[in-house]
């Protein structure tokens, strides 16, 4: 009875402590633990520093200080549940839980709760409809741009024609591994490949029956869908099975550090797509360094500063915090609520000149969201792995999407989703 | 002193037979009951009934469910995640297929169809024991879940795998979806624990209960003195599903609202409750809801004391959350190896004799 009593204190005392209501409050749903946490760890470091740069350079944004309080998710849906329900109190101005199972939770409760979802690069794609899904945006682009970027790619390296190719995709068996399947089945109808898929299941460290597959059936390209210890391993089999490497592309969540190193030089040549810029050469990272990292407040211990996933995690909370000066521009004051925050994501736009003044040209894509539109371009680059100096090369320029392809099936999805829960589409404006 | 049975007389065989016989015991319980009903819906909150009332309800179904067949029956059984998973997807169908039907009758379906499967999978038991039938369960958890991945008739089609529960209503107040207060939801599950936990415990105190005891305790002997092994054991299997195909289907209609099999059902939930099980008590409903407690409310409790009240980091907290944890139920497990169930008991033989101890 005493331990109980002790526990309902402790936890009260827990639940009224929050972030002063006065600050603009950027909670971060971070997993530096369990089986993910190698992406999970550069990934929250880069998006706590970032908002540590704009408090220590500018003193916030538009004189407010932004405050980034971490909870633990552990890639974990019932943690990130959790997590959630303590947040939600602090009026957060906008929640990245880096999960897509996580994502699938938060959108109804989000939208309920009226507080906006930002998915960089995840979750649900049909978020992408505007109209369906007002609190819910996933710029720059999604999964299923990702499959057609790849596709498009491969078009390029064959000449223009995937005629009788075969397209074996490894997927994380799971919602998140699951999604581009869709997309893979019309573009394989339109330029005739035959598409093969392979699950692998969570958390995918035994993958030897699927690359002994692959090894039988031969195909010509290997797509994949992996995530944490998934991806390391993929690569690992693939480099010991004699794949040729630079016919094996992963999504942007396969394309970090880690996934490659343990690999060593059978990794060479593996190729990933990337929605931002890799390495630390660019120009916000002389004042990334001068006031956060060599001053001693960087979140981590400053080894993964510079890798792909820290760079994702900057590239995040630069979409925040552009989209909160927005808010803060339409609205008239500083200290802007959720809602107002919702309006800033929707207006958000940064083209070559606003990336110039940001110091990050070739970091980023440009970004123009609209109501109807929530996914931005989906532009995504094509980057290969040198394992010689162990670092990512961007190949590509940032390459367009098939939208012919892509926007009807976001539509035949969000139709679905309306048709499910209920909802309208709201009006949006024209243009 | 505290505790005392002495000079509580029972005039007729209907008081001497009741679910509680102890007067102490029946008015604590009632005491629960009330404040479960009458308080907590008027002071509880968002995080108090989403992230941990929810929760530890539910899983306090599932433990009971598997208390029944391994703590009163005696089988181990490893396929808990893959019958909550039947219970899920059959609440789905029934709710996607049927949206005129009420949720309560959605969920005891969902129990029923589990039921019938958890029998299927309960026919092996027959034939193995312990270890060997350990194993067949677990084959049934993986080949449920690889089902509801595999199929796309069980997710209507889903093209992510994830099946989303649409909003349904008790008594005009939702109970499902987002816009579900918190009372409603809580008040709904604890409505079903509440019935379940009575209509188990008086299961276990009568002729089906001492059947199950029987084979639990030896097989042949119960055999010899007429308990048909068939009958006991594939009751308890029923009965069992039932439950923990309740539980799965409140978990994905009511908690979460959205799952996807192979995160929500995996085989992390089959030894979740069977720690919840081993850890409250093998054999006694109490010990369920103590270790579902346990595992459910303890890792909430730590994180919120060393993130909320001491202010560590998140990841030192999550690593010494899962040292404090494992090392409880070492702890737990080496002194008390009957469950947390145990140990109430040894006090209430305490409190019996206190303050005079001889």
């Amino acid at each position: 009875m005493r331990l109980t009593r002790t526990a309902a204190l402790a936890l009260a005392t827990a639940l009224t402590a929050g972030p002063a209501l006065a600050d603009l409050n950027f909670p971060s749903l971070s997993y530096r633990t369990g089986p993910y946490a190698s992406g999970g760890v550069p990934f929250a470091d880069g998006y706590a520093d970032y908002f540590t740069l704009l408090n220590e350079r500018d003193g916030g944004i538009g004189g407010e200080k932004a405050v980034v309080t971490e909870c633990e998710t552990a890639y974990d849906t019932t943690r990130g549940v959790e997590c959630y329900e303590q947040l939600r109190g602090g009026q957060p101005l906008v929640l990245q839980p880096m999960s897509t199972g996580i994502t699938y939770q938060l959108i109804p409760r989000m939208t309920e709760d009226k507080l906006p979802l930002l998915t960089v690069g995840y979750g649900r794609t049909s978020a992408a409809d505007g109209a369906t899904f007002p609190w819910v945006f996933n710029f720059p682009a999604t999964y299923w741009d990702g499959a057609s970027v790849a596709i498009k790619y491969l078009l390029d390296e064959s000449g223009g024609s995937l005629e009788g190719k075969k397209i074996a995709l490894v997927y994380h068996n799971s919602a998140y591994g699951k999604e581009p399947i869709r997309t893979l089945e019309k573009l394989s109808e339109k330029y005739g490949f035959t598409l093969t898929t392979i699950p692998v299941d969570s958390p995918g460290q035994e993958q030897k029956s699927q690359w002994l597959q692959i090894r039988r059936e031969r195909p010509d390209f290997v797509l994949m869908w992996g995530w944490g210890v998934m991806n390391s391993v993929a690569v690992s089999e693939a480099a010991s099975i004699g794949f040729p490497m630079d016919h094996f592309i992963g999504i942007w969540w396969s394309g970090a550090e880690p996934d490659v190193l343990p690999a060593g030089a059978g990794a060479d040549g593996y190729k990933a797509l990337a929605f931002t810029g890799v390495g630390d050469h660019y120009k916000f990272y002389d004042d990334l360094r001068q006031y956060v990292t060599d001053a001693g407040k960087g979140a981590g211990d400053g080894s993964s500063v510079g890798t792909v996933q820290y760079n994702r995690g900057i590239f995040a909370a630069m979409l925040a915090a552009e989209s909160a000066k927005k808010a803060q521009a339409l609205a008239g004051h500083a200290n802007i609520t959720p809602e107002e925050m919702r309006d800033g994501m929707e207006a958000l736009s940064l083209d070559a000149a606003a990336l110039e003044a940001l110091g990050m040209t070739g970091f980023s894509p440009e970004i123009a969201v609209t109501c109807q539109n929530h996914r931005s371009a989906g532009k995504g680059m094509m980057t290969q792995w040198n394992a010689a100096e162990k670092k990512w090369v961007v190949l590509t320029d940032f390459i367009e999407p098939d939208n012919d392809v892509i926007w009807p099936l976001v539509e035949e999805d969000a139709a679905a989703f309306r048709a499910e829960s209920g909802t309208v589409q709201r009006e949006c404006p024209a243009g | 002193m505290l505790y005392r049975e002495a000079g509580d007389f029972k005039t007729s065989y209907a008081a001497d037979e009741q679910t509680f016989p102890i007067r102490f015991d029946r008015n604590a319980f009632y005491v629960l009951v009330a404040v479960a009903f009458l308080l907590v819906p008027f002071v509880i909150n968002n995080y108090w009934s989403n992230a941990v009332l929810l929760p530890f309800l539910i899983w306090s179904i599932a433990a009971i469910g598997l208390n029944i067949l391994t703590g009163y029956c005696g089988q181990v059984s490893l396929g808990t995640g893959g019958f909550m998973a039947v219970g899920a997807f059959g609440a789905f169908k029934l709710m996607t297929a049927f949206p005129d039907l009420n949720i309560v009758f959605v969920v005891v379906l969902a129990g029923f169809i589990t039921a019938l499967v958890g029998m299927a999978f309960g026919l092996p038991s027959l034939r193995i024991k312990g270890f060997y039938l350990a194993v067949a369960t677990l084959a049934s958890q993986f080949f449920l879940v690889w089902l509801f991945n595999k199929v796309p008739w069980f997710m209507n089609n889903s093209a992510t795998g994830h099946i989303n529960a649409p909003v349904r209503t008790v008594f005009g107040q939702a109970v499902t979806g987002a816009a579900a207060t918190p009372a409603a939801k809580y008040l709904f599950c604890l409505a079903i624990l509440v019935a379940l936990a009575l209509v188990a415990k008086n299961l276990t105190r009568g002729r089906i209960g001492r059947s199950w005891m029987a084979i639990r305790d030896m097989d042949i002997a119960a055999e010899i003195i007429g308990v048909s092994p068939l009958r006991a054991k594939i009751s308890a299997f029923a009965v069992s599903s039932f439950f923990i195909g309740v539980a799965g289907a409140l978990y994905f209609t009511v908690y979460f609202g959205a799952v996807e099999v192979t995160d929500a059902f995996g085989i992390r939930v089959s030894f979740l409750v069977l720690f919840m099980v081993i850890i409250g008590g093998l054999g006694s409903i109490l010990g369920s809801f103590l270790g579902a407690g346990f595992m459910v409310l303890l890792p909430i409790l730590l994180k919120n004391v060393m993130v909320g009240g001491l202010g560590w980091p998140t990841d030192l907290a999550a690593h010494v959350e899962l040292l404090v944890v494992g090392l409880l139920i070492m702890v737990f497990l080496i002194v008390e190896p009957h469950g947390l169930a145990q140990l109430w008991r040894l006090t209430k033989e305490k409190l019996r004799l206190w303050p005079f101890p001889h």
